[in-house]
């Protein structure tokens, strides 16, 4: 089965080579892994997609824990979550084919961003299942080049109460205050 | 700056090699030096400065530290960097590194010491910033020492070591991502002690993790109150006196018959301070499958990783002991411990030291060593040992009445371990009586060591070199499960004596039973390092056996004296 998990770490040098190398060394599937900026300067968030069983994930998430620099992690697999994937995907195009690659295209909700004789460059923002169908839709026309990203996720509804004082905590630290070691340990800012 | 920090962490010895990219801070040592705060051990290789500050550590309990340069220095640390953080022990090793401007270029003795370290170290660092380096040297120690100890690793450039800044020491650790006092959750231990009450047939399986809380003690207190029999993993040796009726010794591959059947038979195992290594487990789905598994743990990522507790209890033993102990009831498991002394019974029957044996073999020459030395002034002997047929024998016959007086590398198996070790725990303990009990394989990975002893002004380890001629634990796997094919097993070993004469260390050879106690007493009579060398019988097994890959209570059992001769193969067990 596949599981979503969000890691927040420290954003020094080699912390990405470090998770990789803990996964690679433990002997876990990673099937994507997303890297950027959260929320808070100094903190980035990863969104992983494990392949394997629940014992499994449960190793994944207390070793990441165990690594000094990841300063938050967690299973979002089991609550409702808005998964997004991206792609840029350039298709080989023809005056006949043109205007019906574009139908589909708006179809799928998805953004021509670039034209040229022979093809175009398609964008497309989705939950995993849309990006891969536009991919095969698209595919019958000749696809030159892609890039497709893993899923970013963020659980959905109204947070936790401890995690909406978290971010008052960064705010605080943003502005200047300090909030107590043992507060900043319990949600995971810094 | 480095100095100043390690100064205030308590630091008084530091092991290392010096080299070009380390030279800054060896040249800062100077002072400390002259001052005689800090002093410094020159090793042969630096992987035994690695060796020795695990042996420091493991003797003290307190940070050992190592230094060497980069590339090849650092490199060469790696092995005793893996061994310390394997058996968690807190270890900060200090490196050297090219100037900032060269890395990466592949300079001359580069290399990418934080990549090549990372997964053999709890955390590590490169320090590119001489602003950076108090706080970093400050969370290094913390991460070492904190939760369950293990090694940090600070990577040094060169141009920082030269630049100049302000020290401060007075910074609050703030690392969000490092918990390593998990909250204990009082609901577990109650659900812990319940099991333990209700239990007829308990038993503790007692790791490295006691020791490391400290709570020998109150270990003993709960089995008394409880009467729980306590078996220990290899580097849980001592956690209760071994002579104490309630202490089964050592489980695992090489433990006990009545050990092993005690962990398979007993309806509640209490594991403490451990992590259910494939060494002690044996085959994971065959496993006390029959018992409620209680474990205590401080690291999280253990609990589950192996065997999946029933009753999971995380947080520091010295704080979940203390706790469980009152709710503890008084019982007493009569029945229980006849069973088991039933087959302790059975066990001695077959012990190889219960019939005559005119031949030197390895079990004797270590009672011997356990006649001579169990009662040594300044406190119980500390006995380090390499790895192989010679370290599983000590674990059997030597009995280990405190914990700590075996120092062994039990999760990596390093063999050569034991010389550089016994120095590090001999400079730990000027005093104690030090013994390094080594096989002629492993002694010749480290023998360099020996300029050690004597340029350290004769520190007086003993040294006992099992020399059966084989690569002997090897040597058993191929008679057993190879057919007898000898493969780069047997082992040509210069004359030790002559050898040690070369380092003007006294030393005797000893080839039959009635020298070993003489040779004892005289190396125990000569003031300074004395070695012997145990010339024993070559083809001897370390029995009992679990084959990898069975369950524990499938045993090769020790062969019974009629069948000694010829004895090849399995037998059955029970």
């Amino acid at each position: 089965m596949k599981y979503t998990l969000i890691a927040w770490m420290r954003d020094k040098p080699g912390v990405l080579s470090r998770v990789a190398g803990m996964m690679r060394r433990r002997n876990f599937n990673i099937d994507s892994l997303q890297v950027g900026h959260s929320e808070t300067p100094g903190i980035s968030r990863m969104t992983f997609v494990v392949d394997g069983n629940e014992r499994m994930v449960d190793q994944v998430i207390k070793q990441l824990r165990k690594l000094v620099d990841v300063t938050r992690v967690e299973n979002i697999s089991e609550q409702p979550i808005v998964a997004r994937e991206m792609a840029l995907i350039r298709v080989s195009t023809n005056a006949e084919n043109r205007s019906e690659i574009v139908q589909m295209v708006n179809i799928y909700r998805g953004e021509i961003v670039d034209v040229a004789l022979d093809s175009m460059i398609v964008q497309i923002v989705g939950s995993e299942d849309r990006v891969a169908s536009l991919i095969d839709l698209l595919d019958n026309f000749g696809i030159i080049e892609m890039v497709r990203t893993g899923p970013v996720a963020m659980a959905r509804g109204q947070m936790e109460h401890k995690y909406r004082r978290s971010t008052a905590v960064w705010r605080a630290q943003a502005n200047g205050r300090d909030a107590t070691a043992a507060e900043r340990f319990r949600t995971g800012g810094v | 700056m480095v100095w100043e920090a390690l100064l205030r962490e308590g630091v008084r010895v530091i092991f290392g090699h010096p080299g070009g990219a380390i030279l800054p801070t060896y040249d800062a040592l100077a002072p400390y030096e002259a001052a005689g705060k800090i002093h410094h051990v020159l090793v042969r290789h630096e992987q035994c400065a690695a060796h020795m500050a695990d042996g420091w550590a493991r003797a003290t309990g307190e940070v050992g530290v190592c230094i060497a340069t980069s590339g090849p220095g650092a490199t060469n640390l790696v092995t005793g960097l893996a061994t310390a953080q394997m058996d968690s022990v807190p270890v900060v090793a200090i490196t050297g590194q090219v100037p900032t401007n060269l890395l990466g270029t592949d300079a001359f003795q580069e290399s990418d010491v934080v990549g090549v370290t990372a997964p053999v170290c709890k955390h590590n660092y490169l320090v590119t910033d001489v602003n950076e380096l108090p706080l970093i040297l400050k969370e290094a120690f913390y991460i070492a020492r904190e939760g369950r100890p293990g090694v940090v690793l600070i990577d040094i450039c060169k141009d920082v070591q030269n630049a100049e800044g302000w020290f401060r020491y007075d910074f609050e650790i703030d690392l969000p991502g490092f918990e390593p006092w998990p909250q204990v959750d009082m609901e577990a231990v109650r659900k812990a002690a319940e099991l333990i009450n209700k239990a007829e047939r308990p038993l503790v399986l007692a790791g490295h993790g006691v020791q490391l809380a400290g709570v020998g003690r109150e270990l003993l207190q709960m089995v008394e109150k409880a009467e729980i029999p306590v078996v220990t993993t290899l580097l849980g040796a001592g956690n209760i006196p071994e002579s104490h009726p309630l202490s089964l010794g050592m489980g695992g591959m090489h433990g006990e018959a009545y050990a092993n059947r005690a962990v398979q038979s007993c309806d509640v195992l209490i594991a403490m301070g451990m992590r259910f290594d494939d060494r002690i487990t044996g085959r994971l789905d065959a496993f006390a499958k029959q018992a409620k598994i209680i474990h205590f743990e401080v690291d999280k990522a253990e609990v589950g990783k192996n065997v999946v507790p029933d009753v999971a209890v995380v947080g520091d033993l010295a704080e979940t002991l203390p706790a469980l102990l009152p709710l503890i009831e008084e019982r007493r498991h009569q029945v229980w411990l006849q069973e088991i002394r039933e087959w302790k019974k059975d066990t001695e029957q077959t012990d190889i030291l219960n019939y005559e044996v005119d031949e030197l073999i390895p079990p004797f020459v270590i009672r011997q060593l356990w006649h001579a030395t169990h009662n040594a002034k300044n406190g119980p002997p500390i006995i380090v040992t390499d790895v192989g047929q010679h370290q599983m024998w000590e674990c059997q016959y030597f009995t280990h009445d405190h914990p700590g007086q075996l120092i062994t590398s039990g999760g990596l198996g390093t063999m050569g371990f034991a010389l550089p070790a016994a120095i590090g725990a001999q400079m730990a303990h000027p005093d104690r009586l030090v013994w390094a009990v080594v096989g002629d394989g492993g002694f010749q990975m480290t023998m360099q060591e020996l300029a050690v002893i004597k340029q350290e002004g004769n520190l007086p380890v003993k040294i006992a070199i099992i020399n059966n001629g084989f690569l002997g634990m090897v040597r058993q796997w191929q008679q057993l499960f190879y057919e007898k094919r000898y493969v780069g097993t047997p082992v040509w070993s210069p004359d030790f004596v002559k050898l040690a004469e070369a380092y003007q260390i006294p030393a005797l050879a000893v080839t039959k039973p009635e020298q070993v106690v003489p040779a004892l007493e005289q190396a125990l009579n000569t003031p300074g390092p004395f070695l012997i060398d145990f010339r024993v019988k070559e083809e001897v097994n370390v029995y009992p056996m679990v084959a990898p890959g069975a369950a524990v209570d499938q045993l090769i059992r020790r062969p019974k004296p009629a069948v000694m001769q010829g004895y090849s193969g399995v037998q059955p067990s029970w």
